[in-house]
């Protein structure tokens, strides 16, 4: 196949590294094919809330002429896989001269003045950002239908959501739109976007990415991490940007393997790395609430592995199910603490109307969309005098206990298996009415922010034409070994039939008569944007 | 572990420097007494002798050199400023000037 004379957006990161050192595509039509055909179909998706055209052309033209001399200086091998290879960042992370909401009305017309620690990266290395991707408002919601810009669909079925809340990067991913993109998970907000659109997401383990110029939502938990459409390619783009940095000093001095390196081509090479792997089975992850349909998949993912020469342990995580508890009071205190920065006085939204503190009510009443007014009340209320012991400490203690769980399971096991989320995709509106419904999308996931450990979320077929998610769960700093794990996984079924499948609503993107996501919502009978 | 009552609300609401309209109010009373329910949960578990996690990857006082370097420059930290009046934000006034007015 010559992969300029295909459609270049179906190829993997390094099919298309490949064809740009080769010359049968230029950096440039890699950008201009993924930028048309995000354009073509956003309207109906609404996956990105900024497009970055100009700059990414011009970054990509960069990228081809530092092609055309790296091969007459024959030194092609030198440049960073990455080079040129289009990339979406989620609409929190700040870059220069370029509009973050993070999916606030609070900071629509902000304007970056410096580059994320990340963002840097990914220019020295070549990718070309093409824009920014929606998300539930300040990263709160499972859904990204709490986003001040409207509702991301679904590529698998425009009426259920993406999951969240980086359901933008995990929609583009899906859709094609690009081959990588950068999500950040404080309870799941990869993991499960990455389950429901049937794509690859981790959560890196706390302190490996530098959160440096990423809005922050609730800073002991949030960590940021990669999409792609398969283990190599996600795992390309956590080697670019993970690593210390000194602007964040939570960002570990903990060295950062060689990550591609360690996966293999041949399925046979990588299927065999599971033979003698201990691989534990929490059975508190199998939740009440759970589809028969995801069970089902995850238990067959488990089979596979084992068939290929896994051994599988049953393993129990007593406090599992402390975890939502646990992360809905930690998560919204710190919330609480970080949101109080959106004054209406420096940059943002600003609402006169009065003295000081009206000015304050105001531009925070306005600004704010439902679900963050929600966390930062439960926030400043656990926070509160006279709460802070009964429910804050509560909660941080019985994070020693979640956090001792782990611990103990992995002196027994190399990795765990489980599901990502306990359910498929489900329709828009569902849960926008139901906090507690919502909350429980990241029952699976949760556990692990709290814990501060990786986790992966790999594609293991579909329940109801829709994409179950695999999650291995990992010891902190082990991404590698959750790479060869999923890697492995995707080897042993490489053959499965719905591995050959595309989103079954791509064709309706491009389809004029399919209404907008937002149009959807509402025909759903609900609206995001009240209490 | 308490229940919020509608003034309880209206007082959390004021820690946050949150303008919340009445029918916000009241629903976040039904919704935020719902999510406490929830937290019920934890007062089963025996915590006496655990200690609290504030974070989880046991670092401590990470430091680096203390040497100056470029930062933003005064247009650059004002450029969001929703109103400015030369080098400075623009707030109301906070203090009373002594002849009235606020």
């Amino acid at each position: 196949m010559s992969a300029s004379s295909a459609d270049p957006t179906r190829l993997h990161v390094r099919e298309m590294a490949a064809a740009l050192r080769q010359g049968s595509l230029t950096a440039r039509d890699l950008a201009a094919a993924h930028i048309g055909l995000a354009h073509r179909q956003d309207r109906a998706l609404n996956a990105w809330v900024f497009f970055d055209d100009e700059r990414a052309l011009a970054a990509a033209d960069a990228v081809d002429r530092r092609i055309g001399q790296a091969r007459r200086k024959g030194t092609l091998d030198a440049l960073p896989l990455l080079h040129g290879i289009p990339v979406a960042l989620k609409d929190l992370v700040v870059t220069r001269g370029r509009p973050s909401t993070a999916g606030s009305r609070i900071l629509e017309g902000f304007v970056g003045t410096y580059d994320a620690f990340i963002a840097e990266r990914l220019d020295a290395a070549g990718a070309v950002v093409i824009g920014k991707t929606n998300m539930d408002e300040f990263a709160m919601g499972s859904s990204t239908e709490h986003s001040a810009w409207g509702p991301t669909s679904n590529p698998w079925a425009l009426d259920r959501v993406p999951g969240g809340s980086s359901g933008g990067s995990s929609a583009a991913v899906a859709a094609f739109h690009v081959p990588l993109a950068i999500g950040t998970d404080t309870g799941g907000s990869i993991r499960q976007p990455a389950a429901l659109c049937g794509v690859v997401g981790l959560k890196p383990t706390y302190g490996r990415v530098s959160r440096y110029g990423i809005v922050a939502f609730a800073s002991s938990l949030d960590q940021i991490g990669p999409f792609g459409r398969d283990v190599r390619d996600a795992a390309a783009l956590l080697q670019v940007v993970a690593g210390r940095d000194e602007q964040d000093s939570t960002s570990a001095p903990v060295a950062v393997p060689d990550y591609l390196a360690a996966l293999p081509d041949s399925d046979d090479e990588a299927a065999s790395s599971l033979k003698g792997r201990r691989l534990g089975l929490p059975r508190e992850y199998f939740v009440k609430g759970m589809e028969p349909g995801v069970e089902e998949a995850v238990r067959a993912a488990v089979g596979a592995l084992e068939t290929a020469g896994a051994e599988i342990v049953d393993v129990s995580l007593p406090h599992t199910d402390y975890g939502l508890a646990t992360y809905y009071i930690i998560a919204p205190a710190e919330a609480s603490a970080n949101l109080a920065r959106y004054d209406g006085v420096r940059y943002g939204l600003s609402v006169r109307d009065g003295d000081v503190l009206a000015d304050y009510l105001a531009t925070r009443g306005r600004g704010f969309g439902a679900e963050v007014k929600r966390r930062v009340m439960l926030g400043t209320y656990a926070l509160s005098a006279g709460y802070y012991d009964a429910y804050y400490v509560k909660a941080q203690k019985v994070r020693t206990l979640i956090k001792g769980d782990f611990d103990r399971a992995f002196e027994s096991v190399d990795a765990l298996v489980a599901p990502t989320s306990p359910t498929v995709a489900f329709p828009l509106g569902a849960r926008l009415e139901d906090p507690v419904a919502m909350y429980l999308s990241d029952a699976c996931t949760l556990p692990v922010n709290v814990a501060g450990l990786p986790g992966l979320s790999v594609p293991c077929g579909l329940s109801e034409g829709l994409p179950v998610g695999l999650q291995f769960i990992g010891r902190a700093w082990d991404e590698a070994g959750l790479f060869r794990l999923g890697r492995a996984y995707e080897a042993v079924t490489a053959t499965a039939a719905w591995r050959r499948l595309e989103p079954t609503d791509l064709p309706r993107l491009d389809d004029p008569s399919t209404p907008a996501a937002a149009e959807r919502l509402e025909r759903a009978g609900r609206s995001g944007a009240g209490v | 572990m308490a229940t919020l009552s509608r003034a309880d609300v209206e007082h959390v609401a004021h820690l946050a420097r949150l303008g919340l309209t009445g029918e916000e109010l009241e629903r976040l009373e039904g919704q935020l007494n719902h999510i406490l329910d929830q937290y019920r949960v934890l007062a089963e578990l025996d915590t006496e002798a655990i200690p609290p996690t504030a974070q989880t990857i046991e670092l401590e006082n990470i430091l680096r050199e203390d040497v100056p370097g470029p930062s933003l420059t005064v247009d650059e930290a004002l450029s969001g400023a929703p109103e400015r009046a030369g080098d400075h934000f623009v707030v109301p006034a906070v203090l009373d000037a002594g002849d009235g007015a606020a």
